[in-house]
């Protein structure tokens, strides 16, 4: 067992030692983010007055900027890999496959929690929205939504990573599966965040992200071996 | 070819401005009949969609099939010819 | 395979034909009148669609086991059917809920679950079409996630609350409606056999000419 986590960290701490190094994924994919939030603001905010954003947009807002650089981020990842072959290397080391998607998935995580501590603040800036007052219930949200969406995302990266039209056929492939996922984290988010915090519906929505994470994971696992086999 | 559409749209909008504007509303208690929303059309679409996805799926499936068996033939044929 | 095909459609198409009778002969639903016989056109596809899915997922998952290609072409063939299902349902569906709900479409759960799925579905086909060299085994994996949403598009309407009629309603109908939507039922279910049966003829022709193309070159 402590073999497999060794993989899992070997390769983890691989893709982060790349990123302290360059930043490159993290600079473009917080700034990309940065971008989404800013250009659904306009869209949705209303006219005049203190500005709020239309019903729960600053929810709404929030998820999509981490579904688009989180799309982005994944493709860029695998990019990198294919670029430099070292996806058969990895593919090709001794211990077991699932612990190479693990630590892939370990490194994409890392990456979208960062890119999620700069959003999170700015959408709480820019629509008033008092992210701050249920600070667990918040990061547990956006924790398992992460999660969820990374889970499977890292998972159809790597399968594309060699097919052709990947960068249209990851999102078209990645949305419709984790759509489930943004509603959950949407509807919890705008729970915590309408007027008065509906706590119960917010936990609630955690229970189902959680639902979703332990669903996608398990399939994630089975299927990554079979589908990696070329 | 641009011409005639802008004059298009020139009348268009003459035409459109030239209605005199409605000065109130009327309210009413009971939707005539002509207003309701009649169910037989909406009964009528639906078989027929139904029908006709399953014409046209048939219909560009046996097409499908009945190129791939030409294919076939004629490279089949090819390769007996070219086996002396 | 071919010989059965047409016996199947001209059962089907046979049953298409008679189906408006025996709907018209099913009496009119007390609150909806004329407008819930689309109901008998608009369950056994939305059905269909779910059994595809999962049969989909199924025979995927086996296809990643074993790697026969018969497999592949069904789960082609398959998702391809859920598709058509999937249109036909999600067509028929809002014709009725504008006169029944008085508007096209809801964000309720089954309505989006089934939407969703559907979708998943759709990128299959596209996947298939544009992905290149192994796409079957990619697309084989997305159909298991597919089928992982079949549950929640059944289930929904029983844990929310939904403006979607409950799965109570089918076990409970009176009998000239159950007739009704059982004839139809065998309608679609004979006519997926049918299409599924040249879909897979197509597939199986298709593969048997790249071979014949690869012998060729030599």
């Amino acid at each position: 067992m402590s073999a497999f986590w060794r993989v899992v960290w070997i390769v983890a701490r691989k893709d982060l030692a790349i990123e302290a190094r360059s930043r490159e994924l993290l600079n473009t994919t917080i700034f990309f983010a940065l971008s989404c939030v800013i250009v659904f603001s306009v869209s949705f905010v209303g006219e005049g007055g203190d500005g709020r954003a239309l019903g729960d947009a600053a929810a709404g807002i929030l998820w999509v900027a981490i579904a688009f650089s989180g799309t982005l981020a994944l493709g860029r990842t695998f990019e990198r890999e294919r670029y430099g072959d070292t996806l058969r290397a990895l593919l090709l080391a001794p211990g077991a496959r699932a612990a190479v998607y693990v630590g892939k998935l370990v490194g994409i995580v890392a990456l979208l929690v960062a890119t999620e501590a700069v959003i999170v603040p700015l959408v709480a800036l820019l629509f008033q929205a008092r992210l701050g007052d249920h600070l667990l219930l918040i990061s547990a949200l956006l924790l398992f939504g992460t999660v969820g969406f990374a889970t499977v995302g890292t998972l159809f990266a790597a399968m594309l990573a060699r097919a052709r039209s990947r960068d249209v056929l990851l999102p078209i492939l990645l949305y419709p599966v984790t759509i489930p996922v943004m509603i959950a984290g949407v509807r919890g988010t705008a729970a915590l965040l309408a007027a008065e915090p509906q706590l119960d519906m917010a936990r609630l929505w955690v229970m189902m992200l959680l639902a979703f994470d332990v669903v996608f994971v398990t399939l994630s696992l089975w299927t990554f071996e079979a589908l990696m086999t070329e | 070819m641009k011409r005639i559409c802008l004059a298009a749209l020139l009348l268009m909008n003459t035409v459109a401005f030239a209605q005199p504007a409605q000065s109130e509303f009327k309210p009413v208690t009971e939707i005539p009949a002509s207003e309701q929303l009649a169910s037989a059309p909406l009964v009528i679409a639906a078989y027929a969609f139904v029908w006709l996805a399953f014409v046209f799926y048939a219909w560009t499936m046996w097409r499908k099939l009945g190129k791939v068996e030409q294919e076939l033939q004629t490279l089949s044929a090819q390769i007996v010819n070219k086996r002396p | 395979m071919r010989k059965a095909v047409v016996p199947l459609l001209a059962a089907a198409g046979f049953i298409f034909m008679t189906a408006p009778i025996v709907i018209a002969r099913a009496r009119y639903e007390s609150t909806m009148g004329l407008v819930q016989k689309i109901f008998y056109f608009h369950m056994p596809p939305a059905m269909l669609m779910l059994l595809s899915a999962i049969f989909c997922g199924i025979v995927s998952a086996i296809f990643l086991i074993n790697r026969r290609p018969i497999y592949d072409w069904i789960a082609f063939a398959a998702a391809e059917l859920t598709v058509l299902y999937g249109a036909m349902a999600m067509v028929t569906g809002p014709l009725w809920a504008r006169k029944a709900w008085g508007v096209w479409w809801v964000w309720d759960a089954r309505l989006t679950m089934s939407l969703l799925m559907w979708m998943v579905f759709v990128s299959y086909l596209l996947l298939r079409r544009y992905g290149g060299p192994g796409s079957e085994t990619l697309a084989a994996g997305l159909a298991l996630f597919g089928m992982a949403t079949a549950p929640f598009v059944y289930l929904s309407v029983n844990i929310w609350r939904t403006i979607h009629p409950l799965t109570s309603v089918v076990p409970t109908l009176p009998v000239d409606f159950a007739f009704a939507l059982w004839y139809s039922f065998a309608g679609f279910l004979l006519m997926y056999i049918a299409l599924m049966m040249l879909r897979m003829t197509i597939e199986r022709q298709r593969t048997m000419l790249d071979y014949l193309y690869l012998e060729s070159e030599e």
